[in-house]
């Protein structure tokens, strides 16, 4: 069974359109990649496919369950529960070390004693490289350790599902590799599925069991999906201009070569 | 469609009103819900937020309230002194502090000093997307930021205000004996002229502002828009609405004390 399917997914603020007819599935198990320029809408769709901005149009079920719409209400509570959510600034609780951060949903959600919960939560952070600055404020990390805070505090209850949105934007490339390998453990050992927004050629190639791609013009009146399907596939046949613009984008050392 | 436009000032007013009603139904959502999430209320928040607008609130408050009962004092002893009544400055001042001053101040200065801190807190929160984080995680923020500040100021907003009429108290005392007047004889006054009702009364009003000055500032920091001003509008808001609405109240209770006979 797909762990998400999305159809007919359309955005609208005011009279802008920023997608419409967004539709796919993600099968549970797979990295599912977010493919698009700056401003595209991927944010957006995130923003959907967590319930947080109700669709001007589309349905959304997670394992099954439709959580759009009216009455939709317990359903997404428990969608919520099966997944984490990385934002695109990290989303860090300000007032609380990092330590805190990922203990708080341990702390809201399972009956671990205190000692048990900083254990665990310290190991989500050694998972991102993080387990010397437990004791950090948000506000004294780079970004870069933010985001990957806010992927330990979106792992500390094993979620089946995980949203990321740019988590390797901003790393260095030792730790965005990283990254990348964390993301497939997890996959491979736990079954765990992902939807990630990147734009990192390599980090698509290496972690992408499928993608889809939006362009801001993919209509005239609208962005939407240019194109969908296995990123080595895409690479490989893709026709449509801005997908081969993208997969074929080259340093523009070589460029001017 | 022309001529059905309303005017963007008469959509923001509803905007601000319905975005007040929702926002009634989420305390009050939250408060029934209570019981069930009662691990996202947590009593340590309770008591940092004690701290932060109690405690620390302390010296302001014993400044401006013995202040205010060595003006009150010496502004009234002028005029009753021609009708050889300045004893009954005693009466005045006590009264009105306890019934009027007393909470009325203890909300103002709850208002500028927590009231926006409260907006500035929870508008960083918003803008920072925490808010959105807690939600996608199945967490409440009235439940988990706003109820315990509401806590917190209708816990302490009575305490402040006993300390305000207290420093007020003092500070008439000194005006009164500075006139020749013993500290037996000022007390006899007082106890004479203000009963526990008075008191009680002054500190019910006080818990309700504390808890309504708390509601408006995190009101405020919830509906914090976008931009680099956001923050600070809300603060602003903050401010203003817990001022507006501890006055409304406080006449609101004129009339209900007046219609209690208390
Ligand atoms: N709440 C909103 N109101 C109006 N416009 C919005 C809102 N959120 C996003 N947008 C607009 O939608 C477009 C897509 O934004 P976003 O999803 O963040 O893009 P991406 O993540 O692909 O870079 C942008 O042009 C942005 O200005
Ligand atoms: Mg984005």
């Amino acid at each position: 069974m797909p762990i998400i399917e999305a159809s007919g997914l359309a955005q609208r603020f005011g009279d802008r359109t920023i997608f419409r007819d967004v539709s796919f599935t993600v099968a549970a198990g797979q990295v599912f990649v977010l493919l698009g320029g700056s401003g595209c809408g991927k944010s957006t769709l995130m923003r959907q496919l967590v319930g947080l901005l109700p669709p001007t149009e589309g349905e959304i079920a997670i394992a099954g369950a439709r959580i759009t719409g009216p009455g939709a209400g317990p359903a997404l509570a428990a969608a919520r529960r099966r997944f984490g959510v990385m934002f695109q600034s990290g989303a860090l609780f300000g007032s609380l070390d990092l330590l805190g951060n990922v203990m708080l949903p341990l702390e809201m959600f399972t009956d671990l004693p205190r000692p048990d919960r900083a254990a665990r939560a310290s190991a989500k952070l050694a998972e991102v490289g993080l387990a010397d600055a437990a004791g950090r404020l948000p506000a004294e990390i780079s970004g870069g350790m933010a985001k990957r805070a806010a992927i330990a505090r979106a792992l500390a209850l094993d979620p089946p599902l995980l949203f990321l949105d740019e988590p390797s934007a901003g790393l260095d490339p030792i730790t965005a590799a990283e990254l990348d390998r964390l993301i497939l453990t997890l996959r491979d050992r736990r079954g765990t599925s992902f939807v990630v927004v990147t734009h990192e050629l390599a980090s698509i190639l290496a972690i992408g069991d499928a993608c889809l791609m939006l362009d801001r013009n993919a209509w005239p009146d609208a962005g939407g999906v240019i194109a969908a399907g296995p990123p080595r596939v895409l690479k490989a046949e893709s026709r449509h201009p801005v997908v081969r613009a993208f997969f074929d984008r080259t340093p523009l050392a070589a460029e001017a070569a | 469609m022309p001529g059905r436009r309303i005017s963007p000032r008469l959509a923001a007013a509803f905007a601000a009103a319905t975005g007040g009603l929702v926002f009634i139904g989420a305390l009050v959502t939250a408060l029934v819900r209570l019981p069930a999430n009662r691990r996202q209320f947590r009593l340590s928040d309770v008591a940092r937020e004690a701290e932060q607008a109690g405690f620390r609130a302390l010296p302001l408050v014993l400044l401006l309230g013995a202040l205010i009962g060595l003006i009150l004092a010496f502004q009234s002893a002028i005029p009753m002194r021609r009708f050889g009544a300045d004893i009954f400055v005693a009466n005045l001042v006590s009264v009105s502090l306890l019934r009027e001053l007393g909470p009325l101040l203890s909300a103002v200065i709850l208002s500028g000093r927590t009231g926006s801190a409260f907006a500035a807190e929870l508008g960083t929160m918003k803008v920072n997307q925490e808010l959105d984080a807690l939600e996608v995680m199945g967490l409440d923020p009235v439940t988990l930021l706003v109820l315990p500040r509401m806590a917190a100021t209708l816990l302490v907003t009575p305490v402040l205000t006993l300390m305000m009429d207290a420093a007020g108290l003092i500070g008439m005392t000194l005006v009164m004996v500075g006139f020749g007047y013993s500290e037996p004889a000022i007390q006899a006054q007082v106890q004479q002229a203000a009963s526990a009702a008075d008191l009680a009364g002054g500190l019910a009003k006080a818990a309700v502002f504390g808890a309504v000055v708390a509601a408006i500032g995190c009101r405020a920091g919830l509906a914090t828009g976008n931009g680099p001003r956001a923050v600070g509008l809300a603060a602003t808001a903050a401010v203003v609405g817990g001022i507006v609405a501890t006055i409304l109240l406080d006449g609101a209770f004129a009339m209900l004390f007046y219609r209690l006979g208390w």
